[in-house]
């Protein structure tokens, strides 16, 4: 019985604590699978933020440190800087990278740290209950936004790739989704893209996959698919927005 | 053996290289500059790593990152940036990170002025972050003391697995003295809790949440019992003149300078005086106390600030003895003749003045 | 080529995106609640599987297995 499907080894065999359709559960698996298929199991570290993935360390089979919220690309700055044989890479929530970790966020891409940064963007704060966030798109409820986010008052989604993707010391920023089974072995590839990136020397690699919230968007898993590509694809630039030259 | 004519600053940064301090990340504030920049100029060319952050608090999370990747890794700042690094500082605590910190302290609060001023004492030795933890606090009092003090800050950190703080102010940054290094070789430690990789071994995890309550507990006895084993163990001060005291000086850094000056000009007038200079903050050298408090008659404190070791001094004091103040701020240093004057004033000890 | 869809009861979380994405219909929401309390996916049309692995890669929970028999 040949296998053409099974968990990899990239991650541990503990349970997601994940609520049901979250998609941090495939991010998760492709970052993992990504890491088994290049052999780097054995050298890498990842730095997690705080957010519901702030247990990504539980799950990826690799070192782990855990830092406080949005400092994971200072603190990967500082494993990296260490030990620079080693991959480095952060896994973020947009509340995390896109709201408190700005300054540390941009300063890793503008220094070209040789690192890679996950970005999950589901358009608000999970963990917390649902709050709004930076990436929190125009008229979306939220428990901080109950009216729908007006840009009047708390302004407009802050698109992270694409103000990283013009620092000089960034060499990789891509937009990927997780909504199809095309799409995600589209994602795949950008993780193996960030990871060669780092590992050729090339500067600050970020990746950000749209991912949904079933649980505080209100909506079934399936519907969130959807809500996530009729309401968040037109609003965040999809694609590869700078590749190595 | 070499001696070399250096800014406390400086003697700081040389005594970091010379203990293996590997990587530097911090950001330019005065009093403190001198250090980043002499990292700055000497770790590359010695085979280390420095990098100018951000922002203080990108700094304290790049050396959380190093040290959790087992180097000896190490900032300097003055209270500002000490302030946005309280966070960092309860992280590594509770994730038991060894890392050297430097406060050269400057007037405050608020952005204040470049003076020397001791009023971050109960920012150091209180626990400035969250939570239930301490960093082991040193204090020198001379340039020389910036050197060793900041090359045993490196042992200690390791030793304990904590990170240790030189108590410092703009009077020693800025000062220059002769500093001799001697051929000092650091000590290793091994680390196999650092994340290196998890290569012929299980995966390391650096993270210090607790979801489990019960856990929790565990958590925070244990690093009770290990606070009350460093207190055991670490309680260094500098003892002039106490033997037959009857009047004990109590002065830490810049001040203490003054003070020994105080009880030389004492004891030529026929007062029987002494000093104890606290070297360590936290653990605070109670213990140097506790047989002073059976003959001594009265203590008096000199600080730089509005009255805070004056507090663990009155706790090792056990009310047994009465404790006087003085002290100058926002920059001024307490002096001579002033502290001579409170004294007499204090303990009423005639004609000290004619 | 046909292939087997094996779903580990334990770890699905009955989400239903497994459901939505099969192209052949292979897979419902079962009846049966697992310790969870979740009704997780079950193959009702086992033959008509294919392989193409669609259902493993969007699951977000890693839940499945896919083999050829």
């Amino acid at each position: 019985m040949k296998t053409l499907f099974e968990r990899t080894q990239g991650l541990t065999d503990i349970p997601f604590h994940y609520c049901p359709g979250c998609t941090h559960g495939i991010i998760h698996r492709i970052i993992g699978e990504v890491l088994e298929e290049l052999h780097l199991l054995e050298n890498t570290v990842g730095v997690t933020g705080v957010g519901c993935a702030g247990f990504a360390e539980q799950y990826i089979n690799v070192d782990f440190q855990g830092s406080a919220h949005g400092r994971a690309p200072a603190v990967a700055t500082g494993i990296k800087r260490a030990h620079p044989e080693l991959v480095v890479f952060t896994y973020q929530g947009d509340g995390d990278m896109v709201s408190i970790g700005l300054a540390e966020a941009v300063h890793a891409a503008a220094r070209g740290e040789k690192i890679t940064a996950f970005l999950v963007n589901n358009a608000n704060y999970g963990m917390t209950g649902g709050q709004m966030a930076p990436t929190t798109l125009i008229g979306q409820k939220t428990a901080t936004s109950p009216y729908g986010r007006q840009s009047e008052q708390s302004g407009f989604p802050l698109d992270l790739p694409v103000l990283i993707s013009n620092l000089p010391g960034a060499a990789y920023v891509a937009t990927v989704t997780v909504d199809t089974p095309q799409n995600v072995f589209k994602a795949k590839r950008a993780v193996r893209q960030a990871f060669k990136t780092q590992m050729d020397g090339l500067g600050f690699s970020l990746v950000q996959f749209l991912s949904t919230c079933p649980t505080n968007w209100g909506l079934t898993p399936v519907e969130s698919i959807q809500w996530m590509q009729d309401n968040m694809f037109p609003v965040f630039r999809i694609g590869e927005l700078k590749q190595p030259q | 053996m070499e001696t070399m004519f250096m800014k406390g600053n400086e003697a700081v940064a040389e005594g970091a290289l010379q203990a293996g301090c590997r990587l530097y990340f911090g950001y330019p504030i005065t009093p403190s500059t001198e250090i980043i920049e002499y990292m700055a100029k000497h770790l590359p060319a010695r085979g280390g790593t420095f990098v100018q952050s951000e922002s203080e608090v990108a700094a304290i999370y790049m050396v959380f990152g190093a040290a959790g990747s087992g180097e000896r890794v190490m900032t300097a700042s003055s209270g500002l940036g000490i302030s946005l690094m309280q966070e960092g500082l309860s992280y590594m605590a509770a994730n038991e990170l060894p890392a050297v910190l430097v406060n050269i302290m400057r007037t405050g609060p608020g952005l204040g002025g470049l003076g020397p001023m001791q009023g971050d004492y109960f920012q150091a030795t209180k626990g400035g972050g969250h939570g239930d933890y301490s960093l082991l606090v040193l204090a020198p009092a001379s340039v020389q003391e910036m050197a060793d003090l900041t090359m045993t800050a490196f042992d200690l950190a390791d030793e304990y697995r904590n990170p240790v703080l030189i108590l410092a102010d703009a009077a020693l940054g800025q000062m220059m003295e002769p500093v001799t290094f001697g051929a000092r070789e650091p000590k290793r430690y091994d680390k196999p809790w650092a994340t290196t990789g998890a290569k012929g071994r299980k995966r390391n995890l650096v993270t210090s949440y607790n979801l489990q309550n019960e856990v929790g507990e565990q958590k925070s006895i244990y690093l009770e019992e290990k606070y009350r084993f460093i207190q055991e163990r670490l309680q260094w001060a500098e003892t002039y003149q106490t033997e037959d005291a009857e009047y004990v000086l109590v002065a830490y850094g810049t001040s203490a300078r003054i003070a020994k000056g105080v009880v030389n000009a004492l004891r030529e007038n026929g007062v029987k005086a002494g000093l104890v200079r606290p070297i360590t903050l936290w653990p605070f050298p109670s213990k140097v106390f506790t047989p002073l408090n059976e003959r001594v008659k009265g203590y008096l404190v000199v600080e730089m600030s509005a009255g805070q070791m004056i507090e663990d001094v009155r706790l090792s004091t056990e009310g047994k003895v009465p404790v006087a103040f003085y002290r100058r701020q926002g920059g001024i240093v307490p002096q001579h003749d002033e502290i001579l004057e409170e004294f007499a004033h204090a303990f009423s000890v005639g004609g000290i003045l004619a | 080529m046909s292939a087997m869809v094996e779903i580990n009861a334990d770890l699905c979380k009955g989400c239903g995106i497994c459901v939505s994405v099969c192209p052949s219909r292979v897979l419902a929401l079962g009846q049966v609640v697992n310790s969870q309390g979740y009704a997780t996916a079950v193959p009702v049309l086992p033959m008509a599987c294919t392989g193409c692995r669609y259902c493993a890669v969007m699951c977000p929970d890693v839940a499945i297995r896919v083999m050829l028999t």
